[in-house]
C-alpha cells in the first residue's frame, strides 16, 4: 500500500505538470489530460532511464531493453510474427506508459484473469499473443520464447510498485470510453473529419506511409492494417483512441461526435479477415457477436456492402494462428 | 492538364510509399531564378549556420512541394520572414515552382552549428528527436519527420543535416507566432511545449545527423 501511495504522489506531480501547461492559458494547444478521479489508482511507470539506474540484475536489464526495443519497433518481427504495418507503439503511445493511450502495465497486474473475448483465463503472454494475432495480423512469438519473455518483462517493469490485482479502478487504463454519441455515427461526416484531420498522415486510402522500407504512419484500413478481430475494430475503442490521442500531439481537440464519426468511417472500411473466420462472415459474426462483434461492423451490410465477406488475410499466409485455441484448465 | 494529372494520380495510387505529390517545375529555369538566392543560400543550396544570428537554411535536397509552399506562405505572411520578403516578392508562381524544384534536386549538404555541442545537450536532443518526452506531451520528431528525421513527403521536411541555428529559429518562430503555416498546426502544438533547453538540444543533435 505504501508503494501505491508513492506512485500516486509522483503521478500527481506529473499530472500537475501537464495541467500547469494548460493553466498558463498562453498556449494554443494545451494538454488537457483528464484529472484522476477520487479513488483511482494512478501509477507513473518507470522510464528506461530509471531502468539503467535501478539495481536489477544486468542480464534482466538487457532483457527488458530487448522487450522495449521489440515494443517500439515491432516491425523487426515482420514476416515472422507481424504481417502488417503496425508496431506495438502505434496504438500504445508514449512507450506504453501514457494514460488514455493504452498503457500496457495494467496487463501485468490484472492478469491472469478471465477474458470474455476468448472465454477463458489469460495470462500476460496470452494477452500479448492476442495483440499479435489481431492487431498485428500475425502470430505471436512462442510462449516462453526469448522475444515473448522480453516483451512480458518490459510490461512488468512498467508496472513496478503496483500491487497485484488492485481493487481500485486504474486511471487512464486502455482508452477510456467516450459518452455515447449524440447522433448516430455517420460515414459521410466521418469521411469529412478523416480528410481534414487524418489523411495528411494516414492517406486518403488509409494505407499510412512506408518510407525506405520503414513504417512512418500506420495503415488504418486495408491489407496493412489491423484485422477484423482487433479490439480497435470496435467503434467505441477506436473513437476513444482517436479522441484521446489524435491528431498526434493534439489530443482532445476533436469533439466526441467527430471521434465517433471518424471511427465509424475507418472501421467500416475493409481490412484482413478475422482469424476466427469460419468461412461464413455472418456465422462468424453471430458466434462472436455478444463478446465482440456487437461493437464492430463486421458481417453487417454498410452502404450496400457486406463487410468482411472475403477470404483475404492480407500479407499473412494463414488465417488463424495456432495459439488461438480454447483452454479448459482441467486435467490434461 | 488532364493528361498530366492522370499519370500523377496513377503514380500516387501505385506508390504506397509516396503520399507526396510531385511538384511540377523546371529545374533549369529554377537555376536562373536561384541567382537571387545564392548570396545567402549558397551555390550548393547549403545555406549557412550563423552563430548568434539568423541562420540561412539548407535548401538542397528538401522536398520541392515543401519549398514551394514556404515561398508562398512567406509571401502571404503566414510565415513571417522580413529577410525573405523582398526576394519572394520578386517571384511569380511559376518561378517559385521552378526554383523549388531546382533546389530539391541538389544533393543534400551537411548541417552545421552542432560541432561544439556538449554530451548532455546531445543526449537530451536525441531523446526528444527519437523518443520524445511524453510527460510533457512532446512527441518524438521522427514520428512525423520520419526515419532518421530525413523528412516525409511534402509536409514534414528533413531536419537531419539542417543547420542548428535555423531549426532553433523556427521552433522559436512557432512559439512566438511569427510562423503559423504548418498543416493542422501539428508542429506548433509541439513547439509551444518546448523550452529553450529543449530547442537548443534538439537543434544541435539534429544538425549533426546525416541528411540522407
Amino acid at each position: 500500500m505504501k508503494t501505491l501511495n508513492l506512485s500516486k504522489l509522483s503521478a500527481a506531480l506529473a499530472v500537475g505538470l501537464l495541467s500547469l501547461n494548460a493553466a498558463a492559458g498562453e498556449v494554443r494547444f494545451p494538454v488537457d489530460m483528464p484529472k484522476p478521479k477520487d479513488g483511482q489508482l494512478v501509477h507513473v511507470p518507470p522510464t528506461m532511464e530509471d531502468l539503467e539506474k535501478s539495481s536489477l540484475h544486468p542480464e534482466l536489464k538487457r532483457v527488458i531493453r530487448r522487450g522495449y526495443d521489440l515494443f517500439m519497433n515491432t516491425q523487426q518481427l515482420r514476416g515472422k510474427n507481424v504481417f502488417n504495418n503496425m508496431n506495438c507503439s502505434s496504438c500504445h503511445m508514449g512507450e506504453g506508459r501514457l494514460p488514455y493511450a493504452g498503457p500496457v502495465w495494467p496487463a501485468a497486474v490484472v492478469l491472469p484473469d478471465y477474458r470474455p473475448k476468448n472465454d477463458h483465463v489469460n495470462n500476460l503472454e496470452e494477452r500479448i499473443a492476442g495483440c499479435f494475432s489481431y492487431s498485428m495480423n500475425g502470430t505471436p512469438p512462442e510462449y516462453g520464447s526469448d522475444d515473448m519473455l522480453a516483451l512480458a518483462a518490459y510490461h512488468q517493469w512498467l508496472a513496478k510498485g503496483v500491487e497485484m490485482y488492485p481493487s481500485a479502478p486504474i486511471y487512464g487504463r486502455g482508452y477510456p470510453r467516450l459518452p455515447d454519441p449524440q447522433q448516430k455515427p455517420d460515414q459521410a461526416r466521418g469521411k469529412q473529419v478523416y480528410e481534414a484531420k487524418c489523411s495528411i498522415c494516414h492517406g486518403s486510402d488509409g494505407a499510412g506511409l512506408v518510407q525506405n522500407g520503414k513504417v512512418v504512419f500506420p495503415a488504418v484500413w486495408g491489407d496493412q492494417s489491423y484485422n477484423w478481430g482487433a479490439g480497435i475494430s470496435r467503434h467505441f475503442t477506436l473513437a476513444a483512441f482517436v479522441k484521446h490521442n489524435m491528431p498526434l500531439g493534439q489530443r482532445g481537440t476533436l469533439s466526441d461526435q467527430e471521434a465517433w464519426d471518424v471511427a465509424y468511417y475507418i472501421d467500416t472500411r475493409e481490412r484482413p479477415q478475422d482469424p476466427r473466420y469460419t468461412g461464413d462472415v455472418k456465422e462468424t459474426r453471430a458466434r462472436y457477436e455478444a463478446t465482440f462483434h456487437k461493437h464492430t461492423s463486421y458481417g453487417l451490410t454498410v452502404n450496400g456492402k457486406l463487410l468482411g465477406d472475403h477470404a483475404n488475410t492480407g500479407e499473412k499466409p494463414f488465417l488463424k494462428p495456432e495459439v488461438l485455441r480454447p483452454r479448459t484448465f482441467t486435467a490434461e | 492538364m488532364r493528361k498530366l494529372l492522370t499519370p500523377l494520380s496513377l503514380a500516387m495510387a501505385l506508390g504506397a510509399t509516396s503520399a507526396a505529390q510531385a511538384l511540377e517545375g523546371d529545374a533549369r529555369a529554377g537555376q536562373q531564378v536561384a541567382t537571387t538566392c545564392i548570396a545567402c543560400h549558397q551555390t550548393d543550396g547549403g545555406g549557412m549556420h550563423i552563430a548568434n544570428g539568423q541562420s540561412w537554411p539548407r535548401l538542397a535536397g528538401l522536398d520541392a512541394a515543401y519549398l514551394y509552399k514556404q515561398l508562398r506562405d512567406i509571401k502571404a505572411g503566414s510565415r513571417q520572414s522580413p529577410v525573405m520578403m523582398p526576394f519572394v516578392s520578386m517571384l511569380d508562381d511559376r518561378q517559385m515552382r521552378d526554383v523549388a524544384v531546382y533546389y530539391s534536386q541538389l544533393p543534400a549538404t551537411a548541417g552545421k552549428g552542432g560541432e561544439q555541442a556538449g554530451a548532455e545537450d546531445l543526449a537530451h536532443g536525441e531523446k526528444l528527436a527519437t523518443v520524445g518526452d511524453w510527460e510533457r506531451y512532446i512527441v518524438p520528431c521522427q514520428s512525423c519527420h520520419g526515419p532518421g528525421n530525413q523528412g516525409v513527403g511534402s509536409h514534414f521536411p528533413a531536419l537531419a543535416g539542417q543547420h542548428a541555428g535555423y531549426i532553433a529559429d523556427q521552433l522559436r518562430a512557432w512559439k512566438n507566432g511569427t510562423r503559423d503555416n504548418d498543416p493542422l498546426h501539428l508542429m506548433l502544438a509541439i513547439a509551444e511545449r518546448m523550452d529553450e533547453r529543449d530547442i537548443r538540444a534538439v537543434s544541435l543533435w539534429l544538425s549533426r545527423q546525416p541528411a540522407k
